[in-house]
């Protein structure tokens, strides 16, 4: 016997085509929607913005507010106009910090750059073993930065140091070399700490951009006569130029906003000679409390980024143009 | 599910405790026997710093389960590093939620004290009963007529040095001014044993050298009403003068670098030849005898003598030692547990036991501590730290250990003071700086 099939082609029954009839109109309606392209845009982009402006927006907000307020600890404060930037500014120490965040972020900057290179230009060489060095290189920037640091902090100890033992042992030195207890010599090893932490960044993303240059260009060259300095000035820098402006952007923002190394390495000591704006805001805001002046401190690094970010990416919009 | 039926004798039993331990607190619990009745699963939660005493950290976290059973509630330590108790305390209070009690040194509590809970109903009985608190506690621990911490422990410091190469260049004593320190450092640097001294940014050792120093030779850093800043003083230029040659001269000086744990490494090691230090020195070498050891192979301890003070200055002999207190966060959902923790902490059985393993680097909050068996068992170096609570002076001496005071201590003013002058700034220079940094922060 032929058992009737209900809902079956060209035999629906009312009551059971009335709830898949709605949905599948619903499903139509939403699937218009999505088509509409700026309601699917505001679908896209809303969890985005809740979260930056969670994350990002408001935090940002309150530290503008708080750098106009005399909000301390335990204290909501009241609002302080300029107050506290102009305090900063009149403070010695700030321009120490600010002098150092601008050495610091210059000099491993160049470092870095050019370290990096170097390391990117070998690394894109064939040679046994390259895998290993390749993963190897990134260990610096792999092991956290609080650990490194305080290995750093070892080999720098002004008692126990192993680089002043073996130089010692080796006759290169008389006296132990002051590495952090002198201000001078504690900001250059601090320079040389995060060069070796953010240079493997450096040679990573230099290494990916080399590798996109056709070496047809770089065997026309040689054809041509160019020697090995002509090939990389004339071939592979102008090629390299968009990734290199887009990593020392990266690279300005983070060592600029730098905390974690000079907070373990040397405290902003001795004397505040180490002190970063970051380091000295920490200082100010949450060691001292006074959480307004901390925020105005660490919100003059704002228009130095904005500034310095600016420059770089509109040069880099031209190098796209050209 | 079996629900069990309560008789007029449970009843009135069991209000019976619940009125006792709210009327009498913990004495009214232990005398109950039996745990109030805090809800389930109510735990309490205490910040320290990581003591340079291991074994004293060992021994709060022993006494945590039976605190536990006699509060009925959780309780839970948890140590950190004592650079981070500050701005743990800051994260804390504007987020208005962490650790319900929380360890407060030096005077914290005046930089804190809208934050925290009055603890006068708890402090005061303790003081009264244990001979009263040291007059530290005072200025640290008392804001505005109301204990806002209960003193809990002070930290003592004396100059450890090294008995044998003292007598090897022919001191039998330990020098009583500063010019005979210096003439004595300068004999142990010729010989590679030069004086060890923080001189970095850390909160222990940089500063209680710093200040009494300053304190010897006439300086302060206001006067005695606290408002007028007195930096810029003879004394002062007298002591950075000083500072600066008895650095170069009989100092290592990579002090510049140390935190307050690197004298203890350099020492141990044999690297110097005196420190301005804790007892914590003397302490882990003798319970490391096997490990720390002197020139001669024989356990380094023996050799240790402890300088109850630094030398003399022309204006006399100060110190500034460590008082430590717990205070309760206002936003702690437990003030009363809280309260009741540190009523039970402070019983003489329960903080007899953690003052006894401390064998001097932490000494009594009240001078009752002082005539405790245990000063006949320790031996003669800790001897010194006895009553050493008696002699200390705080922030801000002549004037009011005020939030102030405080701020100028946590941004190293005076530290760096001498910091800059033993790296090459002229005296009167250094001086100058911080007498401007110290109007900003008492003036401005």
């Amino acid at each position: 016997m032929k058992n009737p099939i209900a809902g079956g082609a060209g035999r629906a029954a009312p009551v059971e085509v009335a709830l898949p009839h709605s949905r599948a109109s619903q499903r139509r309606t939403l699937t218009g929607l999505l088509e509409n392209e700026r309601f699917l845009a505001l679908v896209l982009l809303t969890p985005t913005v809740l979260i930056l402006g969670m994350f990002i927006a408001y935090p940002f907000g309150m530290g503008v507010w708080f750098a106009l307020s005399s909000i301390s600890v335990g204290n909501p404060g009241h609002f302080v106009g300029l107050k506290n930037f102009v305090k900063a500014w009149n403070d010695s120490i700030f321009r120490i910090a600010f002098w150092n965040t601008s050495v610091y972020t210059f000099w491993a900057t160049i470092f870095k750059l050019v370290l990096g290179m170097w390391l990117a230009l070998l690394l894109n060489r064939h040679f046994r073993g390259k895998r290993i060095v390749r993963a190897s290189m990134l260990l610096p920037f792999i092991v956290p930065t609080v650990l490194s640091t305080f290995a750093w902090r070892w080999m720098f100890d002004p008692t126990f140091s192993v680089l002043n033992w073996t130089l010692y042992k080796t006759g290169f030195i008389v006296t132990k070399l002051p590495f952090l207890s002198n201000g001078d010599w504690a900001l250059w090893c601090a320079i040389v700490v995060n060069t070796w932490r953010g240079m493997p960044f450096f040679a990573i993303t230099l290494l990916a951009g080399l590798q996109t240059i056709n070496t047809d260009l770089h065997e026309a060259a040689s054809l041509d006569g160019a020697n090995g300095w002509k090939r990389f000035w004339y071939v592979t820098w102008p090629l390299l130029k968009p990734v290199t402006v887009v990593v020392v952007v990266f690279s300005i923002i983070q060592t600029f906003s730098d905390f974690q190394l000079i907070y373990v390495l040397t405290g902003g000591g001795p004397a505040n000679s180490t002190h970063l704006l970051a380091t000295y805001a920490y200082q100010i805001g949450v060691a001292a409390g006074l959480l307004g002046e901390g925020a105005a401190i660490s919100l003059c690094m704002l228009p130095v980024l904005f500034v310095v970010v600016w420059i770089q990416l509109r040069y880099l919009r031209r190098l796209e143009g050209a | 599910m079996v629900r069990k039926e309560m008789n007029r004798r449970q009843f009135v039993k069991i209000t019976g405790t619940a009125a006792a331990v709210a009327t009498t607190g913990v004495e009214g619990i232990l005398a109950a026997r039996r745990a109030p009745a805090y809800a389930q699963g109510t735990k309490l939660h205490i910040v320290r710093w990581v003591d340079f005493i291991p074994e004293a950290d060992v021994e709060l976290r022993r006494q945590a389960p039976e605190a536990s059973k006699a509060l009925g509630a959780e309780v839970t330590f948890e140590f950190i590093n004592a650079n981070d108790l500050q701005p743990r305390i800051t994260a804390a209070i504007q987020s208005g939620s962490g650790a319900d009690i929380i360890q407060m040194l030096w005077n914290w509590p005046q930089l804190y004290a809208n934050s925290l809970v009055d603890v006068s109903d708890v402090a005061e009985p303790i003081g009264k009963a244990q001979g009263g608190y040291y007059e530290v506690f005072e200025s640290s621990a008392r804001v505005a007529n109301r204990w806002l911490a209960v003193p809990h422990a002070v930290i003592g410091n004396a100059v450890a040095y090294r008995r044998s190469w003292f007598n090897e260049i022919g001191v039998k004593e330990f020098p009583k001014t500063w010019e005979d320190y210096r003439e004595v450092g300068k004999k142990l640097k010729a010989k590679g044993k030069p004086i060890g001294q923080a001189l970095g940014h850390s909160f222990g050792d940089p500063p209680t050298f710093a200040y009494p120093f300053l304190w010897d030779f006439g300086g302060a850093e206001v006067d005695t009403t606290g408002k007028k800043v007195a930096i810029n003083s003879k004394g002062t230029i007298e002591s950075v003068k000083f500072l600066q040659a008895f650095w170069k001269e009989a100092c290592d000086e990579g002090g510049l670098a140390w935190d307050d744990t690197n004298n203890n490494r350099a020492f141990h090691a044999g690297e110097i030849s005196a420190t301005l230090n804790g007892a914590s020195i003397y302490i882990v070498a003798k319970r490391q005898k096997d490990k720390i050891k002197d020139d001669k192979g024989e356990p380094l301890f023996q050799d240790i003598e402890h300088a109850a003070l630094m030398p003399k200055g022309p204006a006399g002999q100060f110190a500034l030692y460590g008082g430590q207190q717990h205070s309760i966060m206002k936003y702690s959902k437990n003030q009363k547990l809280a309260k009741d923790f540190l009523k039970w902490l402070h019983q003489d059985a329960n903080y007899g036991k953690w003052f006894e393993v401390n064998e001097g680097y932490s000494v009594g909050a009240t001078k009752k501590w002082e005539d405790n068996p245990m000063w006949a068992k320790v031996d003669k170096p800790l001897q010194v730290f006895r009553q050493a609570a008696r002699l200390t002076r705080a922030f801000g001496h002549p004037g009011p250990a005020s939030a102030k005071a405080t701020e100028a201590y946590t941004k190293y003013v005076i530290v760096d003071m001498y910091a800059k002058a033993v790296q090459g700034t002229k005296a009167e220079d250094a001086v100058k700086w911080a007498e401007t940094e110290l109007k900003k922060i008492y003036e401005g």
